[in-house]
Parts: structure tokens; sequence; C-alpha cells
């Protein structure tokens, strides 16, 4: 079937002059090979400079494009608009307050991120001198999958608990946390656990699953929080069974 | 502040997986085997069963599926009142929980007086 | 006028109905309340049986009952669909590596999968007459 038009259904909203969002449809022409950015970035150009959202990489990499492509959370640099029938709609990611048009603000996470200190705490005080913390292939295989999360907030979409609960740190930031916790040069797993081990953390999630089914990446942050329910409930018995134990 | 639910999340997936693995069969084999016709009525009748009971290996596993049962239940059902915002935490908590343990301090009355 | 950033409410007692996969969480979630409502169900049958084999074979009628048989039905169903997403996600919770290889999620599942069978193979055999 070839086809001349398609149609967008784009989500539209602007602080300075409306009090409720407003759909806005546009006629584009079809192209085989075009993504939804591109469709979006057709409008833009040639419709309507006044549409608004974020993206940079058009390759799956920086993570700044993802929206609701049909209600499903989705990166628009990676979803062909061939996959989809003759209108699609595109709203701003769920979950998320809306700065404008298709743009969300992200303050939230940043700051749940930063609360679970996703870097290497090494506190060994082994000297530089002593040159570079090694690391065997079979140590980075056990976080390497967590590393190629590119916080594109896909996953903080589809997640209710998210929505539900303000306080949840979330999927990425749990797995970010876990992906740092379980590094053999890390020793930071006491810094975090009161964040991750804490009502806000690992178990406010219930194992919905819908992170992983919408992770562009692989990532699997259902995974990494399951595993570090497990980790933080060990931890949480061998303090309170074993007092005298050092944890 | 670090978290006491572990110790329900323990329950509950330790009694996930026993319900998982025997849930099925245990209720097709009281549900349905009898009326089906594919097993003998005497194998769950009443002497059968007060006889096997009396064994305290067999009382003691009929005590950990029943609890096991009842938290895995109880922790689900608190995590639902949550979603669908049926009352507040602490309520799903005394609710829940409370029935559970009712039904775990039941059983294990009822199973002392089998052995 | 500026009305700032836009607050999406979503609705506490039915965002789940908005996808599949949300409605598929929901019915895996209520299994539970026929899990906790046979546990039930056995609880009486003990207690049926502490008074008595009239007791006891009134307890199994109930079960076998037309009422009884439905729920037993709905139970079996519930439970079942427990089993499966249990097991499918299993994975996610157990991951076994051996230096740089990874145990196949399918394994894991596979594993539980065939302890599954076994497990009821053996109640049935140890209960048959
Ligand atoms: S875990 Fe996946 S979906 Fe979530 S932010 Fe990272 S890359 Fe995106
Ligand atoms: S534009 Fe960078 S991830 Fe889509």
């Amino acid at each position: 079937m070839s086809r001349e038009t398609i149609e967008l259904v784009v989500f539209r909203y602007n602080p300075e002059t409306d009090c409720e969002p407003a759909y806005q449809r546009y006629q584009i022409p079809y192209h085989h090979d075009w993504l939804v950015l591109d469709a979006l970035n057709y409008v833009k150009d040639h419709l309507d400079r006044s549409l608004s959202y974020r993206w940079s990489c058009h390759m799956a990499v920086c993570g700044s494009c993802g929206m609701m492509i049909n209600g499903e959370p989705t990166l628009t640099c990676k979803a062909f608009v061939r996959d989809y029938a003759d209108s699609i709609r595109i709203e701003p990611l769920a979950n998320f307050p809306v700065e404008r048009d298709l743009i969300v603000n992200q303050d939230d996470f940043m700051s749940k991120l930063a609360s679970v200190k996703p870097y290497i705490i090494d506190t060994d005080d082994v000297p530089l001198s002593e040159g570079e913390e090694l690391q065997t292939p079979a140590e980075l295989a056990v976080f390497d999958q967590y590393t190629g999360c590119i916080n594109c907030l896909l996953c903080y979409s589809a997640c209710p608990q998210y929505s539900l609960s303000a306080d949840f740190i979330g999927p990425a930031a749990l797995t970010l946390a876990h992906r740092y916790n379980i590094d053999s040069r890390d020793d930071g797993f006491r810094q975090r656990e009161e964040r991750v081990g804490s009502d806000d953390g690992v178990w406010q999630c219930s194992f919905v699953g819908a992170c992983s089914e919408v992770c562009p990446k692989g990532v699997d942050p259902a995974a990494a929080i399951q595993q570090g329910k497990i980790t933080s409930a060990a931890h949480y018995f061998k303090k309170h069974l074993m007092p005298w134990s050092d944890s | 502040m670090s978290s006491h639910k572990p110790v329900f999340w323990a329950l509950f997936a330790a009694g996930g997986t026993l319900s998982a693995l025997l849930a099925p069969v245990l209720i097709f084999l009281i549900g349905f085997a009898v009326p089906l016709n594919l097993i003998d009525p005497e194998a769950l009748g009443f002497a059968r069963v007060s006889g096997a009971l009396a064994t305290i290996s067999i009382a003691l596993t009929m005590l950990v599926i029943i609890v096991l049962f009842l938290w895995h239940a109880a922790h689900r059902l608190r995590v639902t009142a949550h979603d669908l915002g049926w009352f507040p935490d602490s309520v799903a908590v005394v609710l829940f929980y409370g029935l559970a343990a009712a039904g775990s301090v039941a059983s294990g009355w009822l199973l002392i007086g089998t052995t | 006028m500026n009305t700032g950033p836009l607050v999406r409410q979503i609705s506490r007692r039915q965002w789940w109905l908005g996808a599949s996969r949300y409605r598929r969480y929901m019915v895996r979630e209520l299994t539970s309340l026929f899990i906790g409502a046979f546990a039930f169900a056995l609880i009486v049958g003990l207690w049926r049986l502490s008074q008595g084999a009239q007791a006891f074979s009134a307890w199994l009628d109930a079960m076998h009952s037309p009422a009884g048989l439905a729920f037993n039905g709905i139970a079996l169903a519930a439970a079942l669909y427990h089993s499966v997403t249990w097991f499918n996600v299993a994975p996610k919770a157990i991951s076994v590596r051996i230096g740089t290889f990874k145990l196949p999620d399918s394994i894991i599942s596979g594993a539980h999968y065939a302890g599954w069978l076994l497990v009821s193979i053996l109640v049935l055999y140890l209960v048959r007459v």
C-alpha cells in the first residue's frame, strides 16, 4: 500500500496562554524511511514553528526525544512512521509535568537520581600511585547491561508506581544505584542503601515490569530492582538477626 | 529510613513460589479429582486425611503451605489496596496482615489437634 | 498569564484500564485473592476435620457443590495464571553467571516449569489410592 500523507495528532500546551492542553492535527507527507521524529521536524520546519519538543542525536543515544506515541512511551528517533496507522498521536511523556507542548519537566528525576549517588564511591584509600584498579571481564559483565541507560525516562513514563507514589525513586535511578552497588570497584552500598532500601526505594516497586518492556536500550530495570530487593533484604536480615556482624 | 517491608516481602516471595508450584495441583485435587471420578473418594476421606495429618511431618507441611499462601495473598492485596486507593496503607496492613496472622494461628492450632 | 507546568492527573481507581499491560498486571495481583481464599477453605477443612467424620464429609460436599465447584474453577484459573506469570519473570530476580557467561532466561524459566510439573505429579502420586 502506498501512502501519500499521514496525520499527526499532537498534544499542545502553552503555559503562557493555555489553561488546558489541546490536540492539533497536521497533515504531512509520508515517507517510508521517516522516523516519527522526522515527521515532527517536518512540522516544525514547514508548518508550525511554535511546536516545541526536545531532540538531539537522532540515533537513540542522547535520550531526549522520548514521547508517548499512541499512548506508548517511545523514542521518536527509534520509531518509523511506517509502523503506525495513518494517524499518529503524539503526547509528552506521561507521569511528568508538561513545560510546553511535548517538553516535560525532569527535575524530580534529576534530584532522585542524584540522591542514590550514581557514581563509584571508593573508600579503600589505595593511592593513585598503585596504578589503576583493574577489573576482569567477568566483573564487568555483572553490570555491563545497566551502563546502557541513556536517561530517556521512558521507564518512568510506563511505571504506575511512579505515578501513584510521589516519592518513589523509580526504575532508572534504582537501576543505576544497583549498577554501582555491584561494581567490583565500588564501596558505596551502605551509603546508597539508606535511600535504596527505604520505602521510597526498591520496596515501592510492585514488579509491574512495564519499565523493562518500554526500555529502548535493553537495560531491564525490572531485573535490577528485583535483584536489588534481594540484596536489600539480605542486608536487612543480617543487620537485625546478626547485629554483631558489620553491616 | 530503612523499611521493614523485607520481612513481608520475604514471606510474599516464598509464598508466591510455593503457591506457583502447588496451588494448581492442590485446587485440582481437592476441588475436582473426586467429582470427576479421577480418584477414589476414600483418598480424601476422613480416615485417610486424619491419619495422614497425625504424622508430624505431613501436618507441618500443611501448616507451611497454608501460612505461606496466606502471607503471599496478604502482601499482594496490601499492594493492590495502594494501587487502587482502596484505603490507607495502615488500614491495609492491619486488615490483610491481621487476617493472615489469624489464619496462621488458627491453622497451627488445628494442626496441633490432628497430631 | 502564566499557568506554569501542566500536571496531568490520573485516576487512582481506573488508571490500570488504560493499557493491556496494566490490565494483565492487575489480574496477576488479584490472583492472590483466590490463593488466600483457598488457604482459608483449607483452614475450614481442618476445622471440620476436628469435628469428626460427618463434619469433614460435609465440608468436602460443600467443596463439590455447584457453588464450590464454581469457586474451585475460578481459583484454579487464577492459580494457573499466577504460576505462569511467576515462572516467566523468575529470571529477572535470579541471575546465574559463570564468568562472563549468563545462564539464558529460558533455562531459568524452563527449570521452574519442569519443577512445577514434577511437584504436581509427585502430589498426585502421593495422594492416589
Ligand atoms: S532504564 Fe531504559 S527506559 Fe529507563 S531511562 Fe534508562 S534507557 Fe531509558
Ligand atoms: S534524539 Fe537522541 S535519543 Fe532520540
